[in-house]
């Protein structure tokens, strides 16, 4: 992604030996009851509940932030339901978190 | 000015589709979402070539709006619908930029794709292809874009609204969280801007919030409504969102886009920048 642009990238999985390269990285799935949803649109809200950037889950459900470090809720919105998990990162390096949409 | 002038609802735009003299056109950075489905009939528009001068730092001008119109197969009396992804983003820089050019007859998609995609409704990988138009622009006009030195001049006498998230206005992020945080430009915001994210403006769904809760907002924040305002982000399409809210659901009379924003101001030799959560 070019630092020129400002739109969400097309998201894909996130390894869980990734390289942050000292950033601080939230990511994940959200999964159904039938498994993975994909499209969902993915909010990162701050301790506060104010907006801080969203993202359009993978065909597979997966999503990545890029975060400051702090305390995160992750909320999923698509078209079956909503759902939402917390997140602790504390500082740099992957911080995974699930979400289950109903 | 009503919501309606502006606006139209996903439920409109349904029933609308196959309406004479309306025209759907889906404009984004990365036009993968409109390939892979878009609502049906609409047109596809690129932010990054077709809307941006392959060369300078700037939009297309005149003629090439006028040549891009032409060849999307938009009269000049269309009404003209956008709707795109990241909360209609890319979308709201295309409306203020059809202003620009004096395309009066445009409205936004409330919600945009978001929205579409929420309701469940359909989407098409058709092809679309519209007939060539002969399409006449008018002369740009600048009473809704600011330059550098107009903002440089407007600290401490014009409204400043930083629309970025809290964390890129107090320097701790240079980009927002979906991004690498990659840029090389000083952190920070332009001294005595007020910070009031776009997203504020907005409800989960994408749809804008009231034009009560949105002069509600804004009163909060301190903005003086009775003097001009600049609004401005990273690259000046979430301040033309926020420039949408102000101008055109506000109704307030002087509001420009900085759309230099940012990626300009914060490499700028030799101007004041604050850092922290001002004031």
């Amino acid at each position: 992604m070019s630092a020129d642009g400002c739109g969400a990238p097309v998201q894909t999985a996130t390894p869980a030996d990734i390289d942050t390269g000292g950033q601080v990285v939230v990511a994940g799935k959200v999964t159904g009851g039938d498994g993975p949803v994909g499209g969902a649109y993915v909010r990162l809200l701050n301790g506060d509940g104010d907006f801080a950037g969203e993202v359009q889950a993978s065909p597979e459900g997966d999503f990545r932030f890029y975060a400051a470090p702090g305390s995160w809720t992750v909320r999923a919105l698509h078209r079956t339901g909503n759902g939402e998990a917390s997140v602790n990162a504390e500082g740099p390096g992957l911080h995974q978190v699930a979400i289950s949409v109903a | 000015m009503s919501r309606e002038d502006v606006l139209v609802t996903t439920q409109w735009a349904e029933e609308n589709l196959n309406t004479p003299g309306v025209v759907f056109a889906e404009v984004d950075e990365d036009t993968t979402a409109y390939d892979s489905g878009h609502i049906p009939g609409a047109v596809k528009i690129d932010w990054k070539t077709e809307l941006q001068d392959p060369v300078r730092r700037d939009f297309v001008d005149k003629s090439g709006f006028e040549a891009l119109l032409s060849d999307k197969g938009i009269a000049n009396d269309d009404l003209v619908v956008l709707y795109g992804g990241n909360n209609n983003w890319f979308a709201a820089y295309a409306y203020w930029y059809f202003k620009l050019y004096g395309h009066s007859n445009v409205k936004l998609l409330d919600g945009g794709r978001k929205k579409w995609e929420l309701d469940g409704r359909e989407l098409s990988t058709d092809e679309v292809k519209r007939d060539r138009t002969n399409y006449t622009a008018s002369e740009p006009d600048t009473s809704i874009r600011a330059f550098r030195d107009e903002v440089v001049d407007a600290i401490g006498t014009k409204n400043l609204v930083d629309v970025r998230s809290p964390d890129e206005f107090s320097g701790k992020l240079l980009a927002p969280a979906h991004l690498p945080q990659e840029t090389a430009q000083r952190g920070g915001h332009i001294p005595t801007a007020v910070n009031v994210p776009w997203a504020k403006t907005a409800n989960e769904d994408g749809t804008f919030k009231t034009a009560e809760e949105l002069a509600e907002l804004y009163r909060e924040a301190g903005l003086d409504t009775g003097k001009s305002t600049i609004a401005y982000c990273r690259i000046g399409e979430r301040s033309s969102h926020t420039w949408f809210a102000l101008h055109e659901l506000l109704g307030l009379e002087d509001v420009k886009n900085y759309d230099g924003s940012w990626t300009e101001y914060g490499s700028l030799v030799g101007v004041p920048i604050e850092t922290g959560t001002g004031n």
